[in-house]
């Protein structure tokens, strides 16, 4: 026999009998204010929060806040006046020099300040994991409570890759200090919009 | 490479350096109480923990058909799945997937499995070097020491001497400690390695059934950093990493970063379903003891393990000794009702490194009940001969003097005569309680004949 067929066979003689999964629509929390709610978590996490209001005011903020020298790498055509439009075609590795990518969410988690990417919205797999520093466009009407609503939104939905991102990577392997900036982006910027 | 001295002994060289003791036995309880705040800020925590537990006590009890089910669905999505009975297997398929494709390097994100399978030590010996990249990982690997924590694998080092080594390893400046210099120094070095490997391996923290997709937890984004640009990419998975649908990733990816670090979620949490074009992705699901252990009814539910390390961080016993004494990839409370599955000689020891306190249990997201675990595998291992000798000796006479009144009597006068008469019979080195302890003043009495005194006077 294949270890497949004895694995199987030994798991199949030794489990125990079967019992019920729990129910989890329980698990409601109903915010008063969601956007207070996610801003004040996101912040608490290292993570940048701006109110933006429209994409017009995201383009002001990034003139400002990034330098134009470097390169900036966006997968929103409306945002090309700001940044180059990433392209599909390019080789993963030839992101390395990108200074800040700027993609939109696909929606936002109260609770944890996270926003959830698929691959479609990223562009590149790699790209909100290799730019130096991460904007993320959340549109305030997208923000769910909790990590149950973010999975009933996403449902049954079909995607290669998809990821929540909660704030610039860290660390704090050294004398558990806190280090922003591990392997991934240094700082992760939400602009919310209306 | 197995380390023959047992707990106690370990524990005892790690107890040397006292400053060092409390400042580990400090950061862990910093951690700890971290989660306990995140946790009395989360509604329905207890519920989660209860809603977690069922879960996976479904999945233990139809582990047969989830296995099937996402070997069904990794196929759908164009993953090609291995099966690997031990570690040697496991280490087999690795090696092959990479000579394959002619591959000499690979990066590693966190993995425990493959920690205990010794993969790094299989390929490096067949000519395939590999990084681990995860910052801990890294420094455990570039000193030459396993992890002593799951989750922080060198919390038992002073920044000191991570610097020494950085030093050495990385060409940095002598005496450089600052942990943010120290961290972009690994940045910088990380970035060239993850831009140079074909092959990237990754633990999995959660596989669902229903969709064929895993998840990947990190905070530093290193498992993604690996395998975004690799064109191999392999995950290896114990078989009790699945879970039934993606709903319940809701459940468990809330109930993770808080009980682990006291975070809300993971900075990353990466759900990796098919690969991308041009790409190959493997999986492997490794059983190494596990389908033995669902046929111990006491001891099954510690398959329901999520990997977070509160037990650890709560433990009195793991924070004065340090994750190495416990000789065994997963340290602490978890590590030790694990091993004795896997070889209840060479791990007799561990379910003794335990006070019975109950504080993992109390902590643990899916409630295992470890300290009662562990409790079954001391009278498991006694039972089988496997105690070291001292200890059943010890116990032995122990039952001898309790089932006696005549002989517990003598032996408490004998007791506290010695203590009152002859501290030094008892306050030496042959007794180990005496170790960083005084004895406690004796009584002139036992409550016996203070009773036969006392006892009829009203």
């Amino acid at each position: 026999m294949s270890s497949r067929e004895n694995i199987l066979a030994a798991v199949k003689k030794n489990q125990p009998p079967l019992t019920a999964l729990p129910d989890i629509s329980i698990f409601k929390v109903h915010e008063e204010d969601i956007v207070k709610k996610y801003s004040e978590m996101f912040a608490s996490i290292g993570g940048l929060l701006v109110s933006a209001g429209s994409l017009e005011n995201v383009k002001e903020q990034i003139r400002m806040n990034f330098d134009q020298g470097k390169r900036i790498l966006t997968t929103l055509p409306s945002l090309s006046d700001v940044a180059e439009l990433s392209d599909p075609e390019a080789d993963p590795h030839s992101l390395l020099d990108v200074e800040l990518a700027i993609i939109e969410a696909r929606f936002a988690v109260a609770e944890n300040g996270a926003v959830w990417l698929t691959e479609d919205v990223m562009g590149h797999r790699v790209l909100p994991y290799i730019a130096q520093h991460l904007a993320v466009i959340v549109p305030e009407n997208s923000i769910v409570s909790t990590m149950h609503d973010a999975y009933a939104n996403i449902a049954s939905e079909d995607y290669g890759f998809g990821g929540f991102i909660g704030g610039p990577s860290k660390t704090a392997d050294i004398e558990q200090a806190l280090v922003l900036g591990a392997h991934g982006p240094l700082s992760m910027t939400v602009y919310l919009i209306k | 490479m197995k380390s023959t001295l047992d707990h106690a002994t370990l524990a005892e060289e790690f107890n040397k350096d006292e400053e060092r003791v409390d400042w580990h036995d400090g950061a862990l309880w910093w951690i700890r109480q971290k989660r306990d705040r995140s946790a009395n800020q989360t509604p329905q925590w207890e519920e989660l923990r209860e809603a977690a537990s069922a879960i996976k006590s479904n999945v233990i009890s139809n582990l047969h058909d989830y296995l099937i089910q996402f070997e069904e669905n990794l196929k759908k999505n164009g993953v090609k799945v291995y099966w690997a009975t031990d570690a040697e297997e496991h280490n087999q398929i690795v090696y092959s997937i990479l000579k394959e494709k002619e591959i000499k390097q690979m990066v590693k994100s966190k993995s425990m499995l493959t920690e205990e399978c010794q993969l790094n030590e299989y390929l490096e010996d067949r000519g395939i070097e590999v990084i681990n990249s995860d910052l801990g990982e890294y420094i455990q690997q570039i000193d030459n020491e396993p992890p002593s924590h799951i989750v922080l694998p060198c919390i038992h080092k002073r920044k000191e001497e991570i610097g020494e080594l950085f030093h050495e390893h990385l060409g940095t400046e002598k005496g450089l400690s600052d942990p943010t210099l120290l961290t972009r120094v690994a940045r910088k070095h990380l970035s060239n390695v993850f831009l140079t490997r074909r092959a990237a391996l990754t633990g999995v923290n959660f596989a669902v059934a229903e969709t064929g997709e895993y998840v990947v937890c990190t905070n530093e984004g290193n498992a993604d950093m690996g395998a975004h640009l690799s064109e191999v990419q392999i995950a290896s998975m114990g078989l009790e990493k699945i879970i039934p649908e993606r709903k319940h990733l809701g459940v468990f990816l809330r109930l993770l970063a808080r009980s682990a670090i006291g975070q809300p979620i993971t900075i990353y949490s990466s759900h990796y379903k098919k690969p991308r074009a041009g790409q190959e992705m493997h999986l492997i699901l490794v059983d190494k003891g596990r389908s033995d252990l669902l046929a111990r009814p006491d001891f099954r539910d510690s398959l329901k393990c999520i990997k977070c390390g509160a037990c650890m961080n709560t433990c009195p016993v793991y924070r004065k000794s340090g994750g190495l004494s416990y000789h065994n990839t997963i340290s602490g409370p978890i590590g030790a009702i694990l091993a004795p599955n896997l070889d209840m000689k060479q791990h007799a020891d561990l379910p003794f490194a335990s006070t019975l306190c109950g504080s993992c249990t109390n902590v643990c997201p899916v409630k295992i009940p470890i300290h009662e675990q562990l409790y079954k595998w001391r009278q498991e291992i006694v039972k089988l001969g496997y105690s070291a000798n001292r200890k059943t000796f010890s116990m032995k006479a122990m039952a001898l003097t309790l089932s006696s009144p005549e002989i517990y009597s003598t032996a408490g006068k004998t007791g506290r005569w010695l203590l009152n008469n002859v501290p030094f019979a008892i306050n030496n080195k042959f007794n180990p309680w005496y170790k960083q302890r005084d004895m406690p003043d004796s009584s002139q009495q036992s409550f016996g004949e203070w009773y036969a005194k006392n006892g009829s006077k009203k």
